[in-house]
């Protein structure tokens, strides 16, 4: 098996003039990238890592937003053998303190030994950084060695074995950045060697259009290393232009002829949502063979709206397809809908929610449309578990684990962590799911976890930003996700034991709570609702009991509507 | 300063953005930044601006260093507004 410096290495003398990558930026002609050009930007990076004593082995952290430096410094670090891990660009919503403590709570666990940013962003890097940490160097781009012909022989890169750790990919939750899922270049290749299979990937037919963050799996795996090592050409729009412009999406697939995007489920009602006609104009989606739902739980009516809306610019409804993945498998763990339509099994309501079966539709009765994640792909065993570990039949909801030759090598520096996430050699995945036909179908998760917009949110991370406020005290603050149908994701709502008789003074503390948690989180709450004392249910040790409490504001919110 | 666009944009963030349609909001308290519009919602201000007074911001403009607040935002709508 070859590593990635290997396989680039034949990219660059068998196609050097082939394009990988079109970067995308509004307001400025496209930007082609050939195989060359990639190689020689990354030669230029991966001679400065040297200078720089960075040592095959080492983690170099990047801060870099979407572009060319981006780009050249990823593959600059695999060339040298270093392991590069993206961290996301401070947004303008986020207090600066809290992504310092962010960052320098990412460096204590990683102990990266250099970091890559902007002139513009090193003040903001230093003031993270402490006299003792693993930190030598923070390297500018604009103070870079000139793109050059890389001399393969004696870059790092070449000589790392395949079981090394080629990348970290670190989870995407609201505070803290700790866990930084290591691969290896094996588990990676593994998963591309099956996944490509799947997809029924055409290096000469395929095109891949994407706009999905390189530090998220989805964006960096389907959408970044899987075409770059796999000769399909890649369309790289920003997330913070596409979430502006979500039209850009669509004109890209047109005039490229993409064939492949992933997206997470929010974006499809986003786009049917926020698209008007005339961004659309002479735009045409036919070439669009697979738009995979993935990242976020996936609703049928997600799908369905997003085909209802385009489907007169060309738009298939064989194309919507579907995939389950995490970065602990690399990225897939199921595809559904290529080359056939996603499978929907209609089940008994009250089976799934009551007796956690998912049964035939009785006569008379509710039922759920839930929509396929697709079959496993060919490297990757399922398996349903009960509480105790044990394999479940069909059709009976569990916790999904899995098993296979992809599986990360560890969470970097947390041998604890990567203990826990295994039982007998399986990883759970803290999913609940069954399997029906060998279809797998996702029903829920095991954590508290809110997912908004593809981005995990830890309710406790913002329960605790909340008791900032005065009067917000431990014990009197809850949070909880509530699925929104129109934006097909879910919704952040809060409640806070603080109300008072005086409604200036409540809409007072609503803002300030609104204001902790946006600055602290870049997480902007739905709604905020005041309540009285004694409002919550706790549990008998005199916590907070989150589902209760999340079924007692839905149940309110029903009783107000009728 | 225009006070019926000032209105208007009001009652469009209080009701179709944060959906508190008894909320005031302070003209000069900060939009983008302070977290009272996050970025899932600018694609809808900058449409609605489009709509309702014919004017065009571009989607690079959707930043806070274009517009923070609704007294910025009323100005820049009347400057491009002749």
């Amino acid at each position: 098996m070859q590593t990635f410096s290997h396989i680039l290495k034949g990219h660059f003398d068998e196609n050097p003039d082939r394009v990988c990558i079109y970067l995308l930026h509004p307001n400025q002609p496209d930007l082609p990238v050939t195989y060359r050009d990639l190689m020689r930007g990354a030669a230029g990076y991966a001679k400065t890592f040297k200078k720089e004593g960075i040592l095959p082995g080492e983690v170099l952290v990047l801060i870099l937003q979407h572009g060319i430096d981006l780009v050249f410094a990823y593959f600059g670090a695999i060339l040298h053998g270093a392991i590069p891990s993206i961290m996301p660009f401070l947004t303008e919503k986020l207090l600066p303190e809290r992504y310092r403590a962010d960052l320098a709570s990412l460096i204590s666990i990683t102990r990266p030994t250099g970091v890559v940013t902007y002139e513009d962003f090193e003040d903001e890097v230093r003031s993270a950084l402490m006299p003792e940490d693993s930190v030598r160097t923070v390297i500018l781009s604009g103070h870079i060695e000139s793109p050059c012909n890389p001399d393969f022989e004696s870059q790092g890169g070449m000589g790392r074995n395949t079981n090394d750790i080629v990348l970290l990919q670190h989870s995407s939750g609201t505070t803290g950045l700790q866990k930084g899922i290591a691969l290896s270049h094996r588990a990676v290749i593994n998963q591309l060697e099956s996944y490509r299979v799947v997809l029924g990937l055409n290096e000469e037919k395929d095109i891949v259009v994407s706009w999905l963050p390189l530090y998220h799996d989805m964006g960096l795996i389907a959408c970044f290393i899987l075409p770059i090592l796999l000769k399909v050409p890649i369309v790289l729009l920003s997330p913070f232009d596409w979430i502006r412009a979500p039209y850009r999406l669509l004109q890209a697939v047109s005039t490229y002829k993409g064939t492949l995007s992933w997206l997470p489920n929010f974006a499809f009602n986003f786009c049917a949502l926020k698209i008007r006609d005339r961004q659309l104009e002479g735009v045409d989606l036919s070439s669009w063979r697979a738009v995979i739902n993935c990242s976020e739980p996936m609703r049928l009516e997600s799908n369905q709206a997003f085909f209802d809306r385009f489907e007169r610019f060309g738009l298939r409804y064989e194309a919507l397809a579907t995939c389950y993945a995490m970065a602990e498998n690399v990225f897939a763990v199921t595809q559904g809908g290529i080359g056939e339509s996603v499978k929907v099994d209609e089940i008994d309501r009250d089976g799934l929610h009551v007796e956690r079966v998912a049964r035939t539709p009785i006569d008379g009765k509710a039922t759920l449309k839930m929509l396929s994640a697709g079959k496993p792909i060919p490297n990757v065993k399922v398996q349903i578990l009960d509480g105790d570990g044990i394999p479940l039949p069909d059709r009976i909801i569990g916790e999904i684990a899995l098993n296979s030759n992809c599986m990360l090598t560890g969470y970097y520096n947390r041998p604890e962590e990567t203990r826990k996430a295994f039982l007998k050699g399986w990883y759970l995945t803290g999913d609940y799911g069954y399997l029906a036909d060998g279809e797998i179908y996702i029903t829920g998760r095991k954590k508290d976890l809110i997912i908004v917009g593809g981005k995990n949110v830890y309710p406790q991370d913002i329960e605790l930003l909340a008791m900032e406020v005065p009067k917000a005290h431990p014990g009197r603050v809850v949070v909880f996700g509530v699925f929104n149908e129109e934006l097909g994701t879910e919704d952040v709502v809060l409640i806070a034991e603080v109300r008072t008789e005086d409604p200036e003074e409540n809409e007072r503390i609503s803002d300030q709570i609104r204001q902790v948690v946006t600055r602290g989180s870049a997480i902007a709450l739905r709604q905020v609702l005041l309540v009285g004392e004694k409002w919550l249910i706790k549990t008998s040790s005199g916590k907070i009991a989150r589902l209760a409490n999340r079924e007692k504001y839905l149940k309110g919110i029903k009783s107000t509507d009728h | 300063m225009n006070s019926e666009i000032s209105t208007k944009l009001t009652t469009y963030i209080s009701t179709e953005i944060l959906k508190q349609p008894n909320r005031t909001i302070d003209p000069e308290a900060a939009l983008i930044s302070g977290g009272i519009i996050d970025s899932f919602s600018l694609v809808d201000l900058a449409l609605y601006i489009e709509d309702e007074f014919g004017v065009h911001i571009d989607d690079f403009e959707l930043n806070s260093s274009t517009f923070d607040n609704i007294n910025q935002l009323v100005k820049l709508i009347e400057s491009r507004d002749q």
